[in-house]
């Protein structure tokens, strides 16, 4: 459809319902997105004061003078725990895409290669647990992982701890809760279904000819998916894997309740800072940190599904 | 067709159906062991003490789980609303508009919330509060606030649903209306809206859902006397076992499941019913 073409057909009257059309959502995000950002930059670059946090702007003898403060940022180049806690989010975050990637590609393929008038059915009941409370399916594993919960009945029945050990997921034998074991299921199960959608909604659409055209050209099946499919899944892969990997570096609930000590992501210090050590300044400079780092998986996941939507077209 | 499927034997085949049976078990075992756990008599997770009702007892005389859950129910209800109202603006620019300043940034503003920590979001609009609570007074943290909190958020869930739904819209619909006369807001209300009603629904039902179930984000901006349910459940979770959450957690999952059941059902219906006829009307064209 030509823009032009749709303009003169409009309404004389269609500008000013075009511009609350567009301003009325514009100004909202500027205000309750944009604004609180650069309100926590500010709070970052200030310092807590006796009370209360001292502006960084402040009016001495006529004019307006600017005081930053580069202390909260000083604190955490130099303190362990930030870094620690940074690089234990980046960790976890990509263990656990590893795992969703690694449960939800064959998921989504055999979902995707199911009979056709079952896959609604299926995609259904990938979709129904989005339903439930987020924090209920976290909370339903600590039942499960706890002293006596089945799931610890069946890993210590198959002696299962004992690798766990060795690969340092769990720290003392027969104590499956507040580890990374827990961690690390939690947050894969409650991110999973983020990575099955759009693996499946890429895989449904392949056109199945090319894997007929590798087949006469003599692939094997198992050739034809690693060269075909897999390649051809790409977009969905990395949509998937964003989805489940940005908002897994942030994580609250799942650490706190089924983390352990060791297990300390920088969602936690965010939130203790800002509760516990009543700190907004140095919980907004580890935030703008925390930005920083999300900001390129973020910015590939927007090029993706840009691309996707245009592809739609 | 030959070669469907990655392997074509019996074997594969078999495989497939396992990983798919496998998947499902570990996304459904876990919310049905806890429903289980609901009418235990013991209090301990570890071993069953025989049926009781003794926990949904409790929970009627339980004034903090509650009061929680009207206030979540009231901030659900009026936030997933303004999500609705909020998002499908935002919807209809991405969608319509193709040219104006500042697209992408736009773009980029209703996506951002979507994947940004909620940690984040929280203590961003919290402090935003704080200083706009300093400069006027207002707002009190509570109800505002947390509703605020989940509106921003809804939003751009909305923004997303309805989206991908005006994208599969024929606009020569839309085109028709207008050449038959009318104005912008009747083309919206006689043919767009129509058009849309289902996903408006489920966005309306997502960000309900979403707004019901917020942890972090409400955490920040509730102030005292302003306990959202999820906060009660979170802080009794935060302790260790608590078969009381088990029991509001089988309530939840049965009261969702049967509004979402309902909502498909009719969806599906409606869906059909307008494709029946629209291809009915195309076939009367030619």
């Amino acid at each position: 459809m030509d823009a032009s073409n749709t303009k003169k057909r409009w309404h004389p009257g269609w500008w000013r319902g075009r511009s609350a059309v567009i301003g009325v959502p514009y100004f909202w995000l500027l205000l309750f997105f944009l604004a609180p950002f650069l309100i926590v930059a500010n709070y970052s670059i200030s310092e807590m004061g006796v009370i209360r946090v001292e502006d960084i702007t402040s009016i001495a003898d006529g004019a307006v003078k600017l005081t930053m403060k580069y202390s909260n940022y000083a604190r955490l180049l130099d303190d362990n725990l930030y870094w620690h806690s940074y690089w234990v989010s980046v960790k976890y975050a990509f263990v656990t895409t590893f795992f969703c990637l690694l449960i939800g590609y064959p998921f989504a393929y055999f979902m995707a290669r199911a009979k056709a008038s079952l896959q609604p059915t299926l995609l259904m009941l990938v979709m129904l647990p989005f339903w439930t409370s987020f924090l209920l399916r976290v909370y339903a594993w600590k039942g499960l992982l706890d002293e006596g919960g089945w799931v610890w009945r069946l890993i210590l029945a198959l002696h299962l701890d004992t690798p766990l050990l060795w690969i340092g997921a769990i720290e003392t034998p027969g104590q499956l809760m507040h580890t990374t074991f827990s961690l690390v299921i939690g947050m894969t199960y409650t991110y999973v279904p983020f990575m099955i959608l759009p693996l499946y909604a890429n895989l449904s659409k392949m056109d199945l000819r090319l894997l007929e055209a590798a087949s006469d050209l003599g692939a094997t099946p198992w050739v034809a998916f690693w060269r075909v499919t897999v390649p051809l899944s790409k977009a969905g892969i990395i949509a998937g894997s964003m989805l489940v990997f940005i908002p897994c570096v942030g994580e609250y609930v799942t650490p706190e309740l089924l983390g352990g000590p060791t297990t300390l992501m920088i969602g936690r210090v965010i939130w203790d800072e800002n509760f516990s050590n009543n700190d907004p300044p140095m919980a907004s400079a580890v935030a703008v940190i925390l930005v920083l780092l999300i900001v390129v998986p973020l910015a590939i996941f927007n090029k993706y599904q840009t691309e996707a939507q245009e592809a739609r077209k | 067709m030959k070669n469907r499927a990655l392997f074509g034997t019996r074997f594969a085949k078999g495989f497939g159906v396992a990983w798919l049976i496998g998947g499902f078990l570990f996304l459904y075992l876990p919310m049905i062991t806890l429903m289980i756990f609901s009418f235990n008599h013991s209090r301990l997770a570890s071993h069953w003490g025989g049926f009781s009702l003794e926990w949904y007892r409790k929970l009627a005389d339980d004034t903090e789980i509650i009061n929680g859950l009207w206030l979540s129910l009231k901030i659900a209800v009026t936030s997933a609303t303004g999500s609705v109202v909020l998002g499908t603006m935002a919807a209809f620019t991405l969608v319509k508009y193709k040219r104006f300043r500042g697209r992408t940034f736009f773009a980029g503003m209703v996506n951002a919330p979507l994947v940004m920590p909620e940690v984040i979001q929280g203590l961003s609009l919290l402090l935003m509060m704080v200083a706009i609570q300093r400069v006027i007074g207002f707002p009190e943290r509570g109800f505002f606030t947390i509703w605020l909190g989940h509106l921003m958020i809804g939003m751009s869930y909305a923004a997303v649903v309805v989206q991908a739904r005006l994208q599969d819209l024929n606009p020569q619909l839309e085109e028709a209306a207008m050449d038959l006369g009318a104005r912008p807001w009747q083309v919206f209300r006689l043919v767009t809206f129509p058009m849309i009603t289902q996903s408006l629904i489920s966005a309306w039902l997502l960000t309900f859902s979403l707004s019901l179930d917020d942890v972090v984000s409400s955490a920040f901006l509730s102030g005292p006397g302003a306990t959202t349910m999820p906060l009660v459940i979170f802080s009794r979770a935060r302790l260790g076992l608590d078969p009381s959450v088990n029991a509001v957690a089988t309530v939840m999952i049965v009261i969702v499941a049967f509004c979402v059941a309902v909502a498909s059902i009719w969806v599906a219906r409606a869906e059909r019913r307008r494709a029946a006829e629209i291809s009915a009307a195309a076939r009367d064209d030619s």
